[in-house]
Formats: structure tokens, C-alpha cells, sequence
């Protein structure tokens, strides 16, 4: 099934009033690929993010997730936590969305609530403490403790999420977001605000999770060092258009991507370059 | 200390500044509403002085701020101390707990030979204060609780008040789950106590089923109720939610005043059946309960009775909880509380969750609702106005949100103050609004503030509450 499209958009437009966030968008993301969304401030990216997830409605285009067992959905007509529970979609968030005064541990117990959900009887079980029960919540424990290890967050796993320095919220949310077993994860700036070594261990982290895991990744990112690092296709956007894709080294040299992020025309660019070499 | 505090000289004159600008300014505003008086009664009008009551009033007003003034300035100061002083007596008690358990002992023995007729008392005390030492605050609680008609047999006026208590702590412990764990704040929780009343008190009546069959469908009734209520407030936040559910609870009440033929309106519900003990009435009849078991007639029997159902049923609202909190429903409703966004990112069903919050705290409402009725015997709208939707969520508040002992202890607070100051009739509200500032400016977060985790790796450390959020809705 590797190199299938997992993810695919089809003239994804979303309008907010007069303003055209993204327009007319199409584009893949490959089963087992890491592929980066990126552009400068303002380009749509974190929309494209909303309308996949849920949170915001497209105003027309679709978007289909086909999963490793060949059965598609529809993005556009689910809402948000049924993307989430149905289709497996996870998601962090550029402004970190941890459940603060809970522990690390209890937060990724919650990420499991489906699967405890269906175990503890819709709770009817679950309130008598049955045998089956404390063996799923043992097993969620066990996952939890596996993704804390991953993250490197073992040691701090019965503080609460608030009280963890800026990286370690960061990690804590991907691993929240790896309970609930996802067949795609979607990352908003995970490097944002990480220092030079925190930003490599995040690689280290992102590439584990793609070769060991049945996730493929879409991420949105700023760091130039981990999208050219660990992604296997970058996708450009800019005012809510793409206007590159390809390889990371393709992108990097590409003129057009060149402009888009020093705000300028395009042949701009071109006599610059012919400046400095002259 | 901090070496920035003041002189003590330095403190005063500011002290007295302040004093003597805050006693001009009352000079200023009572001269002439107090200093003054315009007489017409006898002959022409005159013009009275009252020079007393204004210099009183003046002097009332400079004294009180002097002193608010200098505490102010030795706050910090005052709380040092205040702590130290706090500290060196817990450590002592600590300390020498076996002596000091022996010396209680002691005046025990000497108070039963004595005053023998009151050993319950001494017995049900000595052995409380054992289990706080040795097992603990809650389960000394729970103790007293069991123990209490046992000490307080021959005083029905105690039993009553705890009987009350108790109706509070279970009420407060239903909100709870809506307010504190699920941070949806409900302005109207006093509608369910309605609807298990009158639930109860209509089936009793129309049908002639005991209370046992009635109870759960007085509690099926309001959970029903609850996710009525629950279905429109979906999308409401905050403020928006608490108009909604004072509303809410106003509407129940008003249909109550106004369906006529079914409420019988505001004339309330009259002799609803009492409960009994598995089909054994409480009367003095030859099949009462005394002669059944071969005790001679009294009515406290009854009152005993009912502090036992209203103690299980109670004990079996807090079981619950806490059961629940640690089961996924009881996770996603604090985490609902933390972060909704976040919670419909992991695939949890929103609405299930606030539905299924606003079932279950409703229905314990509606248990207490149920005994209400059958302790009263007699229910009309007035029971269940908005100020009593407002004390269980000032009770709610006041014990720490999410916080079950909190939630208890507050509510026992809140009950014995208002029989404690039951003489000062219309004052008795403005001392109970005077000692909520007092609580809310000293514990901002309630008096247990913080929230203990559901589960643990390595440790369980309780989360201090600067972290925890309030929830918006």
C-alpha cells in the first residue's frame, strides 16, 4: 500500500466573508511519506489544517482520507471529533492545547477514551471495576507509558501538563496525539519555540514515528532545519494557493518559493541573483 | 522578615493619615445626613443639631479604618506569625498525639462517671478524634457520620439540622459533577431538586408505590430533565450558559406555580406518604415499626431512619463520583473543563459528554428531591426558589470545585451558620454574604483547592490549583 495517497485534496476552497483563506487547493500526501506545508505567515496553512480536521466547514472541494484497509472518507462532511474517532485523523495544535491541571500520564489517558470507552461498557462495566475493564486500563497505561518513554517524558509523567517546560508540552501533545493510534497525524509548527537540540530530538521523534508506526505525517512548519531534514515532499503555499511541490531540495531552489517568502515578484528575484553574482 | 517593613512610628503616622482622610470624608457625607435634622412637629420649622450621633459616626468611621489600615500595613507580618504560631501547635499535636489521646482519655472517663447519661456523646467523640489521628480526615468524617444519631439520640433538633446537612452535601456533591468536574457553571441545579420532588411526591400519591420503587424514577425523571436542559445549552459558553440555566430553572418553577391540575400550585402537595422501613410504617399502631421490634413508640425512630437514608444515599452519590472520575466519562468531562478544543481533537464526542454530565448530576438531585418530599411530607414551589440553586453553588464553590471533601465540608459550614446565626433573623444574610468575601478573598480556589490525579505512574502528587482550569463552560 506504501507510496498510495492517504490524504488527497480537491479544489479546496474556504472563504471567510470577502476573504479567500485558500483557493482552489489540490494535493497529496503519500501513505508512509512525511509531507511539510509550508509558506510564509498568512499563506493558509493552519485553514488547511482546520478544514482536515474539521474544525472549520470548506466552502467547497473535497477531502479524502483512504485508509490502509482501502475504505475512503469524506473529510468535508464529518465533523470534527467524528474525523477524530472514526477515521483516526490526529492533530496538535501552534498554540499548545494540553488539559493543563491534569497529568501528562491522565492526558494521554484521555486520547485513549474511545477504545477505555468501548471496553468499560460505556461505563457500566467500568463503575464495578470488572476484571475486563482493568485489564484495557491496564493496556492503556502500558501505551501511555510506551509513548512517555518516546518522548522522553517518563520522569514527568504524574506532573501536570502545565507545569512541563515549553519543549516537553510540545512533545507531550504529540504523544497525546499517537494515543489515539492514528493513520494520519497532523502537526502545526511542532518545532516552534524549540531550541537547536530539542529541534533535532523532534526529528529523531517524527522519523521513529514514521518508520515504526502506520501514521504518515503532514506537518506545518517554520524551522527550515526540520522540514529540509526529514520531510520526503514539501508542499508551498502562499495567499491560499499552491504554488510549488516537490522534493525538498526541488522546493528550496525553486524561484517562485524564493519570492513568495521575500515578499517580491518573481523576476525580482532573478536580477537580485544577477546582482550578486556581477 | 523583610527588612523593607517600616518603622512601627512611620507605619502609625501612615495609619493615621489615612484615617483622618477617611474621617473627613465621613464628616463630609453625614453632616448633613445625620449632623442635621429639619423638625416640623411642634410649631414652626426648625432645624435640630445632633452633634453626638455625627461625631460618633465620624469617630466609628476614623477608627475603623485606623485599625483596617495598620492590619493591612502588618499584614505580611501578621501572617509570619500567624503561620509560625499555626505551625509550632500542629507540630506539637503531632508530636505528642499518643500523650495528648491519653489525656482526652482521661477527661473522657472522668465526664461519663459523671454525667453518665451523656456517654453516646463523649464515646462517639473520643472515638472520632482516634480515627482523624489514625486514618484521617475523611474517614474521621465518615465515622461521625455513622456514629451521629448514636451520640445525638435524644436531641431531635440536632438530628434535624443534620439531616439538612446532609440534603446539602448530597446536592453539592450532584452539582459538582456538572460545576466542578465538567466546568459547565448551572445557575438552575434546584430544578431537579423540583422535579424529584414532585416526581416522587405525584407517583406516591397517584400510584401508592413505596419509596423505593419511586426514588429511581424520581432520579430517572430528572436526569431525563438534564439532558432537556442539556440539549440546548450544547453550544452555550460561560455567561451565556448561566442565564440559561437560571432560566431554566425559573421556567420549572413557574410551571409548578401554574399547572394547577397537576402541581395543585402554589398550595403545594400535601400528605405525601412517609417512607418505611421494607413496608414497616413508623407509627404507633400495632404494625408500626417500635411494636413490630418490640420498642416502645417514638418518633425519633423516624428521624434516625431518614438521617440513615439520606447518609447512604449520600455515601452513594460520592461513591459514584468517584468512580467515575476515574473511568473515561469522569476523565473526558475534566478534560472537557481543561480544553474543549482539544478534547473534540482526540475523537471525544462533546455533546455525549456535557449530556451525560448533566444526566447524572441531575439525578441526584432528583434522589434528594425524592427524600425531600418524604421528609417533609408537604412540597410547594417556594422550596425550591433561585437562592437555593445559588447557596448549593456557593457551597459547590466554597469547598473547591471538583474537591468532594471541599464540597462536604463547606456545606456543613454553610448549614450551621445559618442555624448558628438563626437569632439574628434579617442580619443572618449579611453575616453569611460577609463570610463568603471573607472565605473568597482567603481562598480564592475554595477551601480544598487542589485535584488529585485519577491515575499515577510512580507517585501520586496531588496538582496544585494554579493549574487546574475553572472551566468556561
Amino acid at each position: 500500500m506504501s507510496g498510495t495517497p492517504i490524504l488527497s485534496l480537491n479544489a479546496l476552497t474556504m472563504r471567510f466573508g470577502g476573504l479567500l483563506a485558500i483557493d482552489d487547493l489540490s494535493f497529496e500526501a503519500k501513505r508512509g511519506d512525511i509531507t511539510a506545508l509550508i509558506g510564509p505567515n498568512g499563506a493558509g496553512k493552519t485553514t488547511v489544517f482546520n478544514c482536515i480536521t474539521g474544525f472549520y466547514r470548506p466552502t467547497s472541494g473535497s477531502i479524502r482520507v483512504t485508509r490502509d484497509d482501502g475504505k475512503v472518507f469524506a473529510l468535508e462532511k464529518l465533523p470534527d471529533f467524528k474525523i477524530a474517532q472514526r477515521v483516526h485523523v490526529a492533530r496538535t495544535f501552534q498554540n499548545i492545547r494540553l488539559f493543563a491541571g491534569m497529568t501528562a500520564l491522565e492526558n494521554l489517558l484521555v486520547a485513549q477514551h474511545n477504545t477505555l470507552m468501548r471496553k468499560s461498557g460505556y461505563t457500566v462495566f467500568g463503575l464495578f471495576g470488572t476484571p475486563g475493564y482493568r485489564s484495557a486500563e491496564r493496556e492503556a497505561i502500558e501505551l501511555a507509558r510506551h509513548w512517555l518513554a518516546k518522548t522522553q517524558l517518563i520522569e514527568r509523567a504524574d506532573d501536570p501538563a502545565g507545569s512541563l517546560p515549553y519543549g516537553a508540552q510540545r512533545r507531550l501533545e504529540i504523544a497525546r496525539a499517537m494515543c489515539t493510534n492514528p493513520v494520519l497525524l497532523c502537526l502545526d509548527e511542532p518545532a516552534a519555540g524549540l531550541n537547536p537540540r530539542e529541534s533535532d530530538e523532534l526529528n529523531t521523534l517524527l522519523r521513529s514515528i514514521k518508520n515504526e508506526t502506520p501514521a504518515s505525517i503532514l506537518l506545518i512548519e517554520h524551522d527550515m532545519n526540520v522540514v529540509m531534514e526529514i520531510s520526503d515532499r514539501v508542499i508551498v503555499l502562499d495567499h491560499g494557493k499552491k504554488i510549488s511541490e516537490g522534493t525538498p531540495a526541488f522546493v528550496r531552489n525553486d524561484q517562485k518559493v524564493i519570492a513568495a517568502y521575500l515578499g517580491v515578484e518573481e523576476d525580482a528575484v532573478d536580477q537580485a541573483e544577477a546582482e550578486v553574482r556581477a | 522578615m523583610s527588612a523593607a517593613r517600616p518603622a512601627f512610628s512611620s507605619a502609625l503616622a501612615h495609619a493615621l493619615k489615612d484615617a483622618l482622610i477617611a474621617g473627613i470624608v465621613a464628616f463630609g457625607l453625614f453632616i448633613l445626613l445625620l449632623g442635621f435634622l429639619t423638625d416640623d412637629q411642634r410649631g414652626p420649622l426648625r432645624l435640630l443639631s445632633r452633634p453626638v450621633l455625627l461625631a460618633s459616626a465620624v469617630g466609628i468611621v476614623f477608627a475603623g479604618r485606623f485599625i483596617v489600615s495598620v492590619i493591612y500595613h502588618y499584614a505580611a507580618a501578621l501572617r509570619y506569625w500567624l503561620a509560625l504560631i499555626w505551625s509550632m501547635v500542629c507540630g506539637a499535636a503531632i508530636k505528642f498525639k499518643w500523650p495528648l489521646l491519653a489525656i482526652m482519655l482521661i477527661f473522657a472517663v472522668i465526664r461519663i462517671y459523671y454525667a453518665p447519661q451523656t456517654w453516646p456523646l463523649t464515646a462517639v467523640a473520643v472515638a472520632t478524634v482516634f480515627i482523624a489521628v489514625r486514618f484521617g480526615l475523611s474517614a474521621a468524617f465518615l465515622m461521625l457520620a455513622v456514629l451521629f444519631p448514636v451520640a445525638f439520640y435524644d436531641n431531635p433538633y440536632f438530628l434535624g439540622i443534620a439531616i439538612i446537612a446532609l440534603t446539602y452535601i448530597m446536592l453539592g456533591w450532584g452539582l459538582n459533577i456538572v460545576v466542578g468536574l465538567a466546568g459547565l457553571l448551572d445557575l438552575g441545579y434546584v430544578a431537579f431538586y423540583a422535579v424529584g420532588a414532585y416526581s416522587y411526591a405525584i407517583i406516591a400519591q397517584t400510584y401508592g408505590w413505596s419509596f423505593w420503587v419511586c426514588l429511581p424514577l424520581a432520579g430517572l425523571f430528572a436526569a431525563f430533565f438534564g439532558i432537556l436542559l442539556g440539549f440546548p445549552v450544547l453550544r452555550l459558553r460561560g455567561d451565556y450558559l448561566a442565564i440559561v440555566t437560571l432560566a431554566f430553572g425559573e421556567i420549572v418553577r413557574i410551571v409548578l406555580l401554574n399547572w394547577v391540575t397537576f402541581t395543585n400550585g402554589p398550595n403545594g402537595i400535601g400528605s405525601i406518604p412517609r417512607a418505611s422501613f421494607f413496608g414497616i410504617p413508623f407509627t404507633a399502631g400495632d404494625d408500626g415499626f417500635a411494636a413490630r421490634f418490640g420498642l416502645e413508640f417514638d418518633p425519633t425512630h423516624r428521624t434516625v431512619f431518614l438521617f440513615y437514608v439520606i447518609l447512604a444515599l449520600a455515601l452513594l452519590t460520592n461513591w459514584v463520583t468517584i468512580r467515575l472520575r476515574k473511568l473515561p466519562v469522569g476523565r473526558a468531562w475534566e478534560a472537557l473543563r481543561e480544553d474543549e478544543i482539544a478534547v473534540r481533537s482526540l475523537g471525544i464526542n462533546p455533546t455525549n459528554t456535557k449530556l451525560t454530565a448533566f444526566a447524572i448530576g441531575a439525578m441526584f438531585g432528583g434522589f434528594a428531591g425524592a427524600f425531600f418530599a418524604t421528609r417533609q411530607g408537604f412540597i410547594s414551589p417556594d422550596s425550591f426558589t433561585f437562592p437555593e440553586s445559588a447557596l448549593i453553588l456557593a457551597i459547590v464553590v466554597l469547598g473547591g470545585m471538583g474537591s468532594q471533601l471541599g464540597v462536604a465540608i463547606a456545606a456543613i459550614v454553610v448549614t450551621a451558620s445559618f442555624e448558628l446565626f438563626r437569632e439574628f433573623e434579617q442580619f443572618r444574610l449579611v453575616i453569611f454574604g460577609f463570610g463568603m468575601v471573607v472565605i473568597m478573598v482567603w481562598r480564592p480556589r475554595g477551601l480544598v483547592s487542589t485535584r488529585d490525579p485519577t491515575a499515577y505512574l510512580k507517585e501520586r502528587k496531588t496538582i496544585s490549583v494554579e493549574h487546574v482550569a475553572e472551566g468556561r463552560g
